[in-house]
């Protein structure tokens, strides 16, 4: 038991807690302040996977932009808390959850977890992979064209959220 | 000259087209008549060559099969649209085509001012062909090609004049019309040929083919006598021909056909379609040898119709039901003959018969056409003074049917009971000689009726001999009806009897099986031919004498006969009793069950219901639609979940 | 529980993004709040891209990261453009409960 395996357990288990948090809380500011954290934790593991472009990746536009832009919406609408009708559905929950218990128990059995022989999950070659030299270089040669292709598709995002967000057509 | 069969069939079928398109249009009596007449008389001299040529050849290949072309192929049957010119096909093409060819030429001048003229041509040009390809098809399913065209021509002939009234004699009282009687003619037509059918079917499956050459040697090598099945498919060809000939118990048509112009009476119900039903137990020869409890039927059934058609013969008043009943016994001696294995017999009869026949019921037309279409013949008499040709050929076959030598008719029918009596069967032999008295016996109380005596017809008739296109035909079937006979003379008297010799190469194989026909001594055979004629004379001198001498007599006869001849006169209620049992039953069931209950309720139920679970099951699976998102995303995750099962778990 | 870990076994992580996975899945299926749910898609969005980038340090690859790069560009697109949609909505319906949009139904 080294530290990153401890390191890994911490930064899982609060990664875990918060998604929970997150799903149950009533006030939604709160559920977007849990969600950044788990944004973070996540960063961190992927920085234990030394990919060091995605985990800044991450905090800059999920955890910086995009949590914002909810953060905005949330209180451009002043929405109130959710606490109507929640206890007359009781039963919605329970499926859902059984459901998702069978999801998580499907997928589990699929990839023949925790039981199963535990690979290494790093390679060699894994912390040269995760520079931003890299993938930069997978990006500008091998995936030029998705990477345009993308371009286009946030112009097209760009446009079609000002044209919805407008007061008067 | 063998290959030129195809267009013996052909050249009807182009009169048709041509007189069934353009007629019309020609509108003009000379021209359809002559094109519908002009293409049978074509095809009559074709058929002569091939007559003439075939004579020239040797025995063992007289018989040639000319394909025109591949009709059907599927899986193991093979039919092609081919003709088979044996000596049986040529002689009965020379029947068709040479009477045929006559009984057009009279047309002209029966039909003349009729506003059908060209429709009438169009079709006896369509039976024609149809008869033909029935003669000389060389497979089961061309026959029935041929077979059933001709039943359809017979309905539409039968039903030319469509909305003329008719009387049917007491069996449906009213307004019947011409109409009624073809479709009757095709009723029972159809329940012969549905007989037909399963025959074939039941050849097929036995044989595996349907071309007589195949089945035919198939039979003769590998059936053994009296089997079972063989039994059945000669007894179904046999209902099919007592279909198509007028034998008990589907006869019934035939009187009722005679609705039908005259000279459709002639060609069909006499010469030629009647007979197709002969023909075909002649052609299956083989086959009906080899089932002889099949023979023996068609002998019971041939001689018990046609003692019963003479009998009710006898009462008859119109003169053209006479010549049916008249048909339908004569059609009776013919299966007798086949039935006790006289196939060349029955055939020579065939032949003698069509020349009378139609020279009868010819005559009968032009006496109809210049009583300006009386037809009782209680209203007649007296027309030999102003009719002399007429009455003269008349007569010639009024004594060629009675049997009297040596006019065709007495060697025909002797013929046939002679190797009757020559077989044993003394029965049918004398059953043969009462109804040869009875046959002398109506004929020349027509004869006597319609020709002879004092006139009954009110004087504002005029009564005048017939066109030349209409005697001229007579005239030539007269000289037929007299040296017809001479080329079937029987042995005992002297002559060749070239018909069965001609004939016999068809017949071999039939032969070799029956073998053995026990024989009588020529003395017995001249003393049965010496009592026909006896009988014969008996008859016509009964006759005359009752109905030009002493007709109070036949009254007194009638009153005291009075149940006998009630039944006689409503033709042992048949007809009332066929519709009682048969027809009425079916009538009925149909409307109320098959209708009413299955019809409406069951496959009109299932079609309806087919469409109202549609609409129910989509008015219940529309409730998924809720319009929720969570509810979508819940179907979602469920499949997911049973996707995933299902990889998992493969 | 193996105890002489010294480095994390590929299986956890996959196991960890399996969790969050079906924890975004609770989410979807319970809220009623539109926000919340768009969060919770989110969510697994995230764990996705765990899996990828986990697979991408296994295999030594650079493939998995940029599909990751490329994830995160369109969630945010997505993001954006629904926003903007539950801005329209409740411009009309006064409301972001999911429960009292449902209009399209039979």
């Amino acid at each position: 038991m080294n530290f990153e395996v401890i390191f890994f357990f911490l930064i899982a288990a609060s990664a875990i807690v918060s998604a929970i948090l997150m799903v149950t809380q009533r006030n939604p500011i709160k559920s977007v302040l849990f969600l950044i954290v788990n944004f973070f934790c996540l960063a961190l593991i992927y920085l234990i996977l030394h990919a060091q472009f995605i985990a800044i990746i991450q905090i800059l536009v999920y955890a910086g932009a995009i949590m914002v832009l909810f953060l905005f919406v949330i209180m451009l609408l002043n929405l109130g808390d959710e606490t109507k009708l929640v206890e007359k559905m009781s039963y919605k929950k329970s499926i859902a959850s059984i459901l998702s218990g069978v999801v998580l128990l499907e997928i589990m059995i699929g990839l023949g977890l925790p039981f199963g022989v535990g690979f290494s999950a790093m390679n060699s070659k894994a912390i040269e992979i995760g520079t931003v030299e890299s993938i930069g270089k997978s990006l500008y040669t091998e995936f030029i064209l998705p990477f345009e292709i993308t371009s286009m598709l946030l112009l097209a995002a760009i446009v079609g959220v000002i044209v919805l967000a407008k007061k008067k057509f | 000259m063998y290959n030129f069969v195809g267009y013996i069939v052909l050249l009807p079928f182009i009169g048709f087209l041509i007189n069934g398109l353009f007629g019309k249009k020609m509108n003009s009596e000379k021209l359809s008549g002559i094109i519908g007449s002009g293409v049978v008389g074509i095809s009559f001299v074709i058929a002569a060559a091939i007559f003439f040529e075939m004579l020239k050849l040797p025995v063992e290949e007289r018989s040639h099969i000319v394909t025109i072309f591949n009709w059907i192929t599927a899986g193991s049957l093979s039919i092609s649209a081919a003709y088979q010119v044996d000596q049986l096909s040529i002689l009965m093409t020379l029947i068709v085509t040479g009477v045929g060819f006559l009984i057009h030429v009279y047309s002209i001048g029966y039909m003349h001012g009729d506003k059908g003229f060209w429709r009438f041509f169009a079709y006896l040009n369509l039976f024609i062909f149809m008869m033909l390809n029935l003669i000389l098809a060389n497979n089961f399913l061309l026959m029935f090609l041929g077979w059933e065209g001709v039943g359809l021509c017979s309905y539409l002939l039968i039903g030319f004049w469509h909305d003329k009234k008719f009387d049917t004699g007491g069996y449906k009282p009213g307004e019947a019309t011409t109409s009624d009687a073809a479709k009757k003619a095709f009723v029972v037509n159809r329940i012969g040929d549905f007989g037909f059918l399963i025959a074939m079917f039941l050849i097929f499956k036995l044989f595996s083919s349907l071309t007589f050459e195949d089945v035919f040697s198939r039979a003769s090598a590998i059936i053994p006598v009296g089997d079972k099945t063989m039994f059945w498919i000669t007894l179904l060809l046999f209902l099919g021909a007592t279909g198509k000939s007028a034998q008990i118990p589907l006869f019934v048509w035939l009187p009722d056909a005679m609705a039908g112009p005259t000279p459709v009476s002639a060609l069909i119900h006499a010469a030629t379609m009647v007979t197709a039903g002969v023909y075909m137990v002649a052609r299956c020869s083989v086959l009906f040898a080899l089932a002889p409890a099949s023979m023996e039927i068609v002998a019971i059934i041939g001689i018990s119709t046609a003692i019963f058609a003479a009998t009710m013969g006898l009462v008859q008043n119109d003169i053209k039901k006479i010549l049916a009943y008249s048909t339908i016994s004569q059609l009776g001696y013919m299966f007798l003959g086949l039935g006790v294995g006289a196939f060349a017999s029955g055939i020579f009869h065939v032949m003698t018969h069509a020349f009378f026949k139609a020279l009868l019921f010819l005559g009968a037309g032009a006496v109809i056409h210049a009583m300006h279409d009386e037809q009782d013949i209680q209203n007649m008499g007296g027309l030999k003074s102003k009719m002399p040709t007429t009455y003269k050929t008349f007569l010639v076959a009024a004594l060629a049917i009675a049997g009297i030598p040596p006019f065709s008719g007495f060697f025909s029918k002797d013929e046939i009971l002679w190797k009757a009596f020559s077989q044993g069967s003394y029965i049918y032999w004398i059953l043969g000689w009462v109804t040869a008295g009875l046959t002398a016996f109506y004929m020349f109380r027509l004869v006597s009726l319609t020709f002879e005596g004092k006139e009954r017809w009110s004087h504002d008739k005029h009564p005048h001999e017939a066109p030349k296109v209409m005697t001229v035909p007579l005239i030539i079937l007269a000289v037929l009806s007299v040296i017809g006979g001479l080329v079937g003379v029987p042995h005992s008297l002297g002559g060749g009897n070239a018909v069965e010799q001609f004939l016999e190469p068809v017949f071999e194989r039939a032969n070799l099986i029956l073998a053995g026909a026990h024989s009588a001594s020529l003395s017995a055979e001249y003393m049965l031919m010496i009592l026909s004629v006896l009988v014969a004379i008996g008859g016509i001198y009964l006759a005359r004498k009752l109905y030009l001498q002493k007709r109070e007599l036949v009254s007194k006869m009638a009153d005291s006969f009075g149940g006998i001849y009630k039944l006689l006169w409503n033709k042992y209620y048949v007809d009332e009793v066929y519709e009682f049992t048969i027809v009425k039953p079916i009538k009925t069931g149909s409307d109320k069950l098959l209708w009413r209950v299955f019809d409406i309720n069951i496959i009109d139920g299932i079609v309806n219901g087919t469409a109202k679970l549609t609409a129910f099951t989509s008015g219940w699976m529309r409730r998924i639609q809720v319009g929720l998102v969570q509810s979508y995303a819940l179907a979602f995750v469920i499949g997911i979940i049973v996707i995933l099962g299902i990889l998992i778990f493969r | 529980m193996n105890f002489n870990l010294t480095e994390i076994p590929l299986n956890y992580y996959l196991a960890l993004s399996a969790i969050m996975f079906s924890i975004g899945v609770v989410g979807v299926l319970t809220r009623r709040n539109a926000i919340i749910v768009f969060m919770c898609i989110e969510l697994m969005l995230n764990s996705v891209n765990l899996t990828l980038v986990a697979f991408s340090a296994f295999h030594g690859n650079t493939t998995g990261q940029i599909l990751v790069f490329f994830v995160m560009a369109v969630a945010a697109a997505e993001a954006a453009v629904g926003l903007a949609i539950i801005i329209a909505l409740f411009r009309n319906k006064m409301t972001v409960n999911i429960d009292e949009i449902n209009i399209m139904k039979w």
